[in-house]
């Protein structure tokens, strides 16, 4: 059989190579080859949710090899339901990305390279199966991401880039103690270590154990989602990384927070996820009010977009820890959500920062006359990100709340309100910078968006609409696998006699 | 037939993506009649699809289209009944009128094909909104319209007060949403679905063993209402509506008159089934109908603008509508949502051609005496007023003391109801006499420079077909011949509904509401008709300024919700982030840099060194671990 999802995760890496050898006077085909990849990749990617099998909740296109017997380190990969779409997005975003780079002046080579060897990294961690190769991959792809925002940044640039590092490093380090204590703990019960991730679901975790090992994991995704109130690397980081940094960083990085806590916490630890659902839903729910409420005064307007991703993760975390099979179908397919529509954002961001060099809402106003396109497009994903049914955003909103009500009934009303919040915080920016007298003689000459820019932002409206009207192929490629890990999570788990009596 | 009448979306909504992509190209009058043809053909269908209502050969039928999201049983799937028959007929028909008006009004915008788009856009959405099966794609029409409601009353955008409108619009109908969206979780908690067929359904609920406790219904039936006033501008959430006359006046006729705000109704007597369980939430329903129409009435009695004299007076008339849904009448309620639709889109219309006839003047302070310029705009007025103020025998009679004479007749606490509703009846006399007075009657009060004519044809016609209806409509349901009460029957099958009272006390209702009408008109007349200078007095002085300013409740709003909400985000973003959760961030990474310098040595600053030892140190766990786990 090919080896598929392997050539997705090297091929990338491949690209990264043949870019570095370029010779530096021709450096400017260092773009076209590495959208080369990563269209490849893409094409790939397309195969793999097109041929996937939907009624199934196991592992499709599955590679396993050993890497080092004696420990127990695999090389297995696979992909489900959960994470299916999320390679796709990644792999989506690439090339959007890539052809985003105008901005990028210097470097080009470096600059390339470290994208193919993002996404190498993030495929990696969304397809692997054994949890030493999980989180070799990642880390891997921290310095990538430290690189875009260290090198190519503005001006913070180094100050941010530390932050974000450091930050999800401390966090790696819990995720780390967290998987070699679980490997030890497959060579206690099963007599020989393993990391695998279909082998470690078959231990028997006492709940004590699973509570410390819940945290330690959840400590690592908190940070990287981010949840409050581990989340204030992410505005920094956003402002300061280039516009294509932050399409991946809010488009794809964020996401491996909460497909870390679909993939290993649910399954792995059933009955401490039960048990901490309570305060995960809580932190989830404050998260999106606080977000939102941050986002609304922000006059950097980036940095409202990153606040929005706060509140908006929340409402992935929400469903989550509903442990139904619709809020969890609903946080999966609204982490693919997010991805398209901030991506979609921060594009639009970038667009209007090359032409102004300013990110200040008060040096905006009216601008809608002069850039009408522009103005369309942003309202437009603007209304997507507030939840405006049949656009993407809602779907997953949807799922998420009327999912989550029956265990969090108070959490679930509050986060209800976090759509109102979202639609203040949008509109105003929008009223500010786009509507109103174009009196600013700097604004006035500015130009609508060229056939490239349209050309980026044509597929993301596509998706944004096609999911949001027909996201049926989607959720039934979801839903068999989420629904997987509800009874693994109930069978598993004793829930509390209010979450009996609330699901008939 | 029926398995076709996705057509009627598809139509307009085909209408407004061509019109969005060509429109420009198409130009005038072209795109207007692209957005008018779709329109008007989609009526077509939908009359031709209602005859076997008409015929009582059909209660309706359900139609499928493809999957949405099956998990929470919302499919694309549509509900072609009596009572989305007569929704689908009014939003078609008077849509269509209205977007041939617009042909005429928006003449020279430089938006014009912008604003067709808008219009296509509204139709697909409202006609979602009203055919959709379950409560997961009425949401979506909710959403949709309040889209298209945004997009249209910030239209002239340039303008930061129509911007703001439209802003506040859609943020003060989002606070009914979230209302909205609670009632759907406790719905879909409950039921286990969206399904109409199974949540409002009495056998469904055998079926499935679905117990519903009085305090659950009464939950939801709130929580339903709460979106309701935000969608149909009632107590509390109404302060968007007079706003949204910063759009142009055929999107106030058709959005903010004639279709979208009545959605609230609408999803009431769509639920009526759920309200029926919940007579606490009935009775609140009712409440804030009635007193809503009498708020507003008062503030319509002192309004300058022509338009906002017939925004508030359309949250008062959609206070009536609401009275009758919250009393039981629900066909007494679609009804009046059926007749206002006509007349009110008629008086909007009208105004419209008064204010392009006065050069872009929408003070009625400055008008009068325009019955000379534009004698066939007047004529269609004239009827229109009749209509709203409940003269036999003009629309407005039949339908609005039809609401008044059901509700006498529940007694008790509804008498007062009621007397609120007969105050309302005269106040609205009043103003709406002042209103025609003050516009069309007496001397004029507007500069010689400028010269009112009457308004091109397309903008003529709608007024006069409109006038026809708003005489002719009222006798769909009369007390002889109750013909709207049959066509609905099916719609409200087990369903106890208020009726009529017995003998002659409608008719002696009747008889005082259009006594008590005639006086107010009479006295509006006497006092307006030769309205001089009086009149012209500035706006908020004197002791009517309380009025003149809506009781200041926007001040009051933006007082007391506003500024806190603003300040609680400020201090949120400033304070307890950037101070407190950044401070302590940066204050841990400054106190380790601080005890890093003590063990310099260690430290050399370099990341690839942290990285280093964080890496050997996880290895020497991991040895350590695998070591153990191998012994």
């Amino acid at each position: 059989m090919f080896p598929t999802l392997s050539v997705m995760i090297w091929l990338p890496v491949l690209g990264a190579a043949i870019v570095a050898t370029i010779p530096r006077k021709r450096s400017e085909i260092a773009l076209p080859v590495g959208l080369g990849f990563a269209a490849l990749v893409l094409a790939l990617a397309g195969n793999v949710v097109w041929t996937f099998v939907s009624g199934d909740a196991d592992f499709q296109f599955v590679e396993q090899a050993t890497i080092y017997a004696p420990w127990g380190i695999t090389y297995h990969l696979g992909v489900d339901g959960i994470s299916l779409l999320l390679v796709a997005l990644t792999a989506f975003l690439m090339p959007i990305g890539i052809l985003a780079s105008a901005s990028v002046t210097e470097r080009h080579k470096e600059y390339m390279a470290a994208m193919l060897m993002l996404e190498a990294g993030l495929l990696g961690v969304f397809l692997s199966l054994d949890l030493v190769l999980f989180f070799v991959f990642f880390e891997v792809m921290l310095v990538p991401m430290y690189f875009i925002i260290g090198i190519w940044g503005g001006e913070r640039r180094v100050y941010a880039a530390l932050k974000f590092f450091l930050y999800t490093a401390i966090g790696s380090a819990f995720l780390l103690a967290g998987i070699i204590f679980l490997g030890a703990m497959a060579s206690d019960q099963l007599g020989t270590p393993s990391f695998d991730y279909t082998v470690l679901l078959a231990l028997d975790i006492p709940p004590s154990t699973q509570r410390w090992l819940f945290v330690g994991f959840a400590i690592a995704f908190a940070i990287k989602i981010p949840l409050f109130p581990f989340h204030t690397w992410l505005p920094d980081a956003h402002v300061e990384a280039p516009t294509v940094g932050s399409v991946m960083l809010a488009g794809v990085l964020l996401k491996l927070g909460t497909y870390g806590l679909i993939r290993f916490n649910l399954p792995l630890f059933p009955q401490a996820s039960v048990d901490f659902a309570g305060v995960m839903v809580a932190l989830a729910v404050i998260g999106i009010i606080y977000g939102a409420l941050v986002a609304i005064v922000q006059p950097d307007i980036k940095r409202l977009v990153a606040y929005s991703s706060v509140s908006h993760l929340g409402f992935i975390v929400l469903g989550t820890f509903a442990l139904s099979a619709q809020g969890l179908s609903g946080g999966v397919i609204q982490m693919v959500n997010h991805g398209l529509t901030t991506g979609a954002l921060f594009l639009l961001v970038g667009m209007i920062y090359d032409r102004r060099h300013t990110r200040q809402i008060s040096d905006y106003g009216g601008i809608a006359r002069v850039m009408p396109i522009f103005a369309g497009l942003f309202l437009f994903t603007a209304f997507a990100s507030a939840g405006l049914p049949g656009l993407n955003g809602f779907v997953g909103e949807f799922l998420v709340l009327l999912g989550s009500y029956a265990r969090h009934p108070a959490a679930t009303i509050t986060a209800a309100f976090g759509v109102l919040l979202a639609a203040i915080y949008l509109l105003w920016a929008y009223e500010r910078v786009f509507t109103g007298p174009n009196d600013k003689p700097e604004n006035q000459g500015l130009k609508d968006l060229n056939a490239r820019e349209i050309g980026i932002m044509v597929p993301l409206v596509a998706m944004i609409i096609f999911l949001g009207v027909y996201p049926k192929p989607a959720l039934d490629r979801i839903g068999p696998s989420v629904g997987a890990v509800v009874e693994r999570v109930e069978n598993a788990a004793v829930l509390p006699t209010e979450w009996e009596a609330a699901t008939r | 037939m029926t398995e076709f009448i996705w057509i009627v979306i598809a139509l307009p909504l085909l209408g407004a993506v061509v019109l969005h992509f060509l429109g420009s190209r198409l130009g005038e009058p072209r795109a207007g009649l692209v957005g008018f043809g779709m329109v008007g053909a989609a009526f077509v269908i939908a009359a031709i699809a209602a005859v076997p209502f008409f015929q009582g050969e059909s209660h309706g039928e359900q139609v499928f289209l493809f999957d949405w999201i099956e998990g929470l049983g919302a499919a694309a799937s549509l509900l072609w009944d009596p009572l989305s028959a007569v929704m689908t007929l009014v939003i078609t028909g008077i849509g269509a009128l209205i977007h041939l008006y617009s042909i005429g009004y928006m003449h020279g915008d430089p938006g014009f094909s912008r604003f067709f788009t808008y219009l296509n856009l509204f139709i697909a959405s409202m006609l979602i909104l009203v055919l959709g099966d379950n409560f997961g794609l009425l949401f979506v029409g909710w959403e949709l319209v309040g889209l298209c409601s945004y997009l249209l009353i910030s239209f002239w955008n340039e303008k930061p007060s129509a911007a703001a409108a439209g802003k506040k619009a859609f943020i003060v109908n989002r606070i009914g949403d979230v209302g909205f969206l609670i009632a759907l979780m406790l719905i879909f908690t409950t039921f286990g679905t969206l399904a109409f067929d199974v949540v409002l359904s009495h056998e469904a609920w055998d079926v499935n063993g679905i117990e519903l406790g009085v305090g659950l219904v009464t939950a939801i039936t709130l929580l339903l209402l709460v979106g309701g006033t935000g969608k149909s501008a009632q107590l509390p959430l109404y302060m968007w509506l007079p706003d949204a006359m910063e759009g142009p006046t055929p999107v106030s006729a058709l959005i903010h008159a004639a279709t979208m705000v009545t959605a609230g109704v609408y999803m009431i007597a769509r639920t009526a089934v759920l309200f029926e369980l919940a007579p606490v939430s009935s009775a609140i329903v009712a409440s804030v109908g009635a007193v809503t129409a009498l708020f507003a009435a008062s503030i319509a009695l002192k309004q300058r603008d022509i338009k906002r004299v017939l925004a508030y007076s359309t949250i008062s008339q959609l206070g009536y509508m609401f009275l009758a849904v919250g009393v039981g009448a629900y066909v007494a309620g679609i009804f009046h949502l059926f007749t206002h639709a006509f007349f009110k889109a008629l008086l909007f219309l009208g105004s419209g051609a008064v204010i392009h006839a006065m050069a872009d003047e929408q003070d009625i302070g400055r008008m009068g005496g325009l019955r000379k310029a534009m004698p066939v705009t007047h004529m269609t007025q004239v009827v229109g007023w009749l209509a709203i103020i409940g003269i036999f025998p003009f629309a407005g009679f039949w339908s609005k003391d039809e609401i008044l004479a059901v509700t006498f007749g529940k007694g008790g606490g509804y008498y007062v109801l009621w007397a609120i509703g007969l105050l309302t009846a005269l106040l609205t006399a009043v103003y709406m006499t002042r209103w025609i007075a003050l516009t069309f009657w007496g001397e004029k009060r507007y500069a010689d420079d400028l010269h009112p004519h009457e308004a091109p044809g397309t903008m003529v016609l709608p007024l006069i077909v409109l006038a026809g209806f708003s005489v002719g409509v009222g006798f769909w349901n009369t007390p002889f011949l109750p013909s709207m009460e049959h066509f609905l029957e099916p719609a409200f099958e087990g369903v106890e509904q208020a009726h009529l009272p017995e003998g002659l006390v409608p008719w002696v209702l009747a008889a005082v509401s259009v006594g008590v009408a005639v006086v107010g008109a009479f006295y509006a007349y006497r006092r307006y008709r030769g309205a001089g200078a009086v009149e012209l007095a500035p706006i908020g002085k004197g002791s009517w300024s309380l009025v003149e300013e809506a009781y200041r409740v926007d001040d009051l709003a933006g007082r007391f919700i506003v500024s806190p909400g603003r300040a609680v985000s400020n201090f949120m973003a400033f304070v307890v982030d950037r101070d407190v959760i950044d401070g302590a961030v940066n204050g841990l990474a400054t106190a380790v840099r601080t005890a890093g310098e003590r063990l310099r040595p260690l430290q050399s600053g370099f990341v690839r060194q942290y990285g280093l030892g964080l890496v050997a140190g996880t290895v020497g766990l991991l040895v350590w671990f695998a070591s153990r786990g191998l012994g």
